[in-house]
């Protein structure tokens, strides 16, 4: 499902993102790659989409975090 | 003594500035980077043993470039400028650093490892065995707290011993395993024919080409080597359960893992800290806005408040020395050496140096809010409105910028990522009503307004200037800048502390760039715009026209008058009295390029309700906005408006009504952005093409909306 949609405090596995090469290099960069561990810190309708993954907090737009498949 | 170059790479947030603080402290040199608009850092360290040359690279989270920054840190190691790479990692997120140190040591550099803010990670229960690391990584790994000190001298001396046995050490080879290793040996072969590309870097060119990286690919006029490349990457897509490039990056974590494997003991579990709790409020969905505006209403009082003072003595200072240059020649000199520097170098230049201690203060501020890691957040909470006028989050910090000084706001514009939204930002900059248009407000609205309306007059323009701004930005991306939104991507670095040194270096920077603009091209368009106020000069016994010079009331008879005699319709029993210094000003002025250039323009200011005396004083206003003041003050014979300011509002009510005095403010807040905006649109934008679009597209704006407000006005039947 999409990891927008991941209730805040949940773990989830990446498993893939659809995006061009673009942004799927700019989120390996930060770490976000299929088989990275991430902890969704925030997800409140209107608020920010925070994830944790390794020790960074990545503020992701809700647009982007639609395109990216976890398990 | 040796002299050694060091780059200073590393992640944002990894301490890297902090680090290069430390260690040059106040021997820093700032400038650009050739050709693009990238600031440069450089410092020096001396050692006993060596002079150390350390150069601040952009944060960068990996050699594939997205931003011209981390371009133009690529482009400087690749370039094998560096004699050693020193890497700032975070030692709390030390798997996400080693993502660019891995790439680092494959290119071959000799590097340094600084595991940096180890502080922070041992507190989080973090341990590292830096032997052990060091031996994975093959380069010496320094653990060090750079905001206090800790560890420098280490640093300097791995630096010193790496450097000494350059060379040496081949480029690490990390394994990506059976589906791309061949491919890679496949293109390392096409590269060793021919290609340019030296053998140490052939095989990241080649991963780099497996990725598809455009720079890189680019960087090849051989046709055959983007087909080869293509095909390679085309292959490893089919064979991998993910595309070329996340097969790569799942590689490089996997051999990064097993780097850390046993050398970091326990783990940083993010948990919901201080940081995060932080966070709650500054990210709110419906406080972080108003939280936001609070925190920089603060800053624009602090900056007024604290800047104030120190402008006027700026001011002073700069007055004395006109005065002191002027009284270096005999009283009523006419000398035009006199008369450039006190008029044109000083007026000029020193008009523009007079707001560097607001802009120093705002500079400070900025450095506070993005050195203590609210700034992400503020782009985040600001995200959502400014996307709707088609601007990145970011965004807002030039544009409020812009509302102190357009030229840093422009500059500030480098914090955005792709070059659309800094063009978009750009453009609509002047804008946002910045500091020198407020002393046209200041003498214009009390002259027309009562008491009352004055502060809904100013709070109007500012508010039509902001409006203006996000319906062009907006228009903007959905004409010449169409196409996909960047989307939102940020690190939220934790809360810190900034370091004072960090402050002061930051603040220093941005102000010294500032006054290097000063003291080149707007030196020079300074003299220009001198010379067309003051040439060519009337001849003597020459009489103005009739509307050039107000009457002289009261002449001194030993003054010895020569022109604008004749009487005028300025003779009203409440105009103070002009000297004939002052008419011989105007009179001058009325015979100059700019005077006779303002009457030719005068068919084209007419429908907005202006005569030539405001044309006049727009050519001038090019200068600097605030010189507005100073010319229409030159214009209507009252002297230095500073002084006479009451004189000269008496002189503008007679001549024009509330409408056109609203007219004449809108103009200034829309058009013809100053000199200063002009150049640095084209340094930051690269092309006088933008600069002049700007130009040409505010100034155009500018006439057609007070052109509608004016005859509006006038078919409303204000007077």
């Amino acid at each position: 499902m999409p990891l927008a949609l991941i209730r805040e405090g949940t773990k989830a596995v990446l498993r893939s993102i659809q995006g061009g090469r673009n942004l799927r290099g700019r989120l390996a960069a930060l770490g976000l790659i299929p088989g990275a561990e991430v902890t969704v810190l925030r997800n409140g309708g209107n608020g920010p989409f925070v994830v944790a993954v390794n020790n960074a907090r990545i503020c992701i737009g809700r647009g982007m975090a639609m395109k990216i498949e976890v398990d | 003594m040796k002299r050694i170059t060091v780059a200073l790479a590393g992640n944002p947030n990894s301490g890297k500035t902090t680090l290069f603080n430390s260690l040059t402290g106040a021997r820093q040199r700032v400038g650009n980077y050739p050709g693009v608009t990238v600031e440069w850092k450089e410092g020096i360290r001396r050692t006993p043993d060596a002079e150390l040359h350390f150069v601040d690279l952009p944060g960068t989270y990996s050699l594939t470039a997205y931003s011209e920054e981390e371009l133009v840190a690529r482009n400087y190691l690749l370039g094998g400028g560096p004699d050693v790479v020193v890497d700032v990692v975070d030692a709390s997120n030390l798997e996400r650093n080693l993502y660019l140190t891995t790439e680092l040591l494959e290119l071959g550099l000799p590097v340094v490892v600084v595991l940096n803010m180890s502080d922070v990670a041992a507190a989080k229960g973090l341990e590292f065995d830096t032997t052990l690391l060091e031996r994975r990584l093959g380069a010496p790994v320094v653990p060090a707290v750079s905001s206090r000190g800790v560890g420098l001298d280490d640093v300097l001396a791995s630096v010193i011993a790496v450097a000494g046995h350059n060379g040496d050490r081949p480029p690490a080879r990390v394994d990506f395993g059976r589906e791309v290793e061949p491919r890679i040996e496949r293109l390392v072969g096409t590269l060793a024919t021919g290609s340019g590309v030296p053998a140490g870097q052939r095989r990241w060119h080649a991963v780099k080409l497996l990725e598809r990286d455009h720079a890189v690919l680019r960087s090849f006029d051989d046709p055959a080597i983007a087909v080869q490349a293509e095909e390679a990457a085309a292959e490893l897509d089919l064979d991998g359960a993910d595309t070329s490039d996340v097969t790569i990056s799942r590689q490089r974590y996997a051999y990064i893992d097993g780097i850390c494997r046993g050398a970091v003991r326990g783990r940083a579990l993010p948990g919901l800290d201080r940081t995060d709790r932080l966070d709650r409020i500054a990210m709110h969905p419906v406080w972080g806005v108003p939280i936001f505006l609070a925190l920089m209403f603060v800053v624009f009082n602090l900056t007024f408040t604290l800047g104030d003072p120190l402008m006027t003595l700026m001011e002073n200072g700069i007055g004395s020395l006109g005065v002191w240059i002027a009284g270096l020649w005999p009283a009523g000199s006419q000398s035009p050496l006199r008369s450039l520097l006190v008029d044109g170098v000083i007026g000029g230049v020193g008009g523009v140096l007079v707001f560097l201690p607001n802009i120093l203060l705002l500079f400070l501020a900025i450095a506070l809010l993005e050195g203590s890691g609210y700034m992400a957040r503020a782009a985040f909470v600001m995200d959502r409105v400014m996307s709707r006028a088609g601007l990145h989050g970011k965004s807002f910090i030039p544009l409020l910028i812009g509302f102190g000084c357009t030229v840093p706001a422009i500059m500030a514009t480098r914090t955005l990522e792709t070059r659309r939204d800094r063009l978009i930002t750009m453009l609509v900059l002047p804008l946002m009503s910045c500091g020198a248009r407020l002393p046209i407000y200041a003498l214009l609205i009390p002259a027309f307004f009562p008491q009352r309306w004055q502060g809904p007059v100013l709070w109007a323009l500012y508010v039509t200037g902001i409006v203006l701004a996000l319906v062009g930005a907006r228009l903007l991306r959905r004409s010449l800048f169409r196409g996909e939104t960047t989307p939102f991507l940020m690190e939220l670095p934790p809360y810190r502390m900034p370091t004072a040194l960090n402050l002061v270096s930051q603040m220093w920077t941005r102000g010294w760039l500032y006054v290097k603009k000063a003291g080149t091209i707007i030196l020079g368009v300074s003299i220009l715009l001198w010379a067309l106020t003051s040439y060519p000069k009337p001849p003597a016994g020459w009489t103005p026209p009739a509307d050039a010079t107000p009457a002289p009331a009261a002449i001194a008879p030993a003054a010895g008058a020569t022109a604008g005699l004749d009487g005028s319709s300025d003779a009203g029993p409440d105009a103070a009295a002009a000297t004939a210094a002052e008419v011989e000003a105007a009179a001058a002025m009325a015979y100059s390029v700019a005077g006779r250039a303002g009457r030719l323009l005068e068919p084209i200011l007419r429908p907005m309700g202006f005569d030539w005396r405001i044309g006049t004083a727009l050519i001038g206003a090019f200068a600097a906005k605030e010189v507005f003041v100073a010319q229409l003050g030159i214009v209507f014979a009252v002297g230095n408006p500073d002084e006479n300011a009451e004189a000269l509002r008496a002189r503008l009510r007679r001549h024009y009504d509330p409408l056109v005095g609203y007219c004449i403010m809108l103009f200034c807040l829309i058009a013809t952005p100053c000199m200063s905006t002009v150049a640095v649109t084209r340094q930051e934008s690269g092309s006088w093409r933008w600069a002049q679009f700007q130009f040409w597209g505010l100034t155009l704006l500018a006439w057609i909306l007070t052109v509608l407000v004016f005859q509006g006005g006038r078919l409303a039947g204000i007077a």
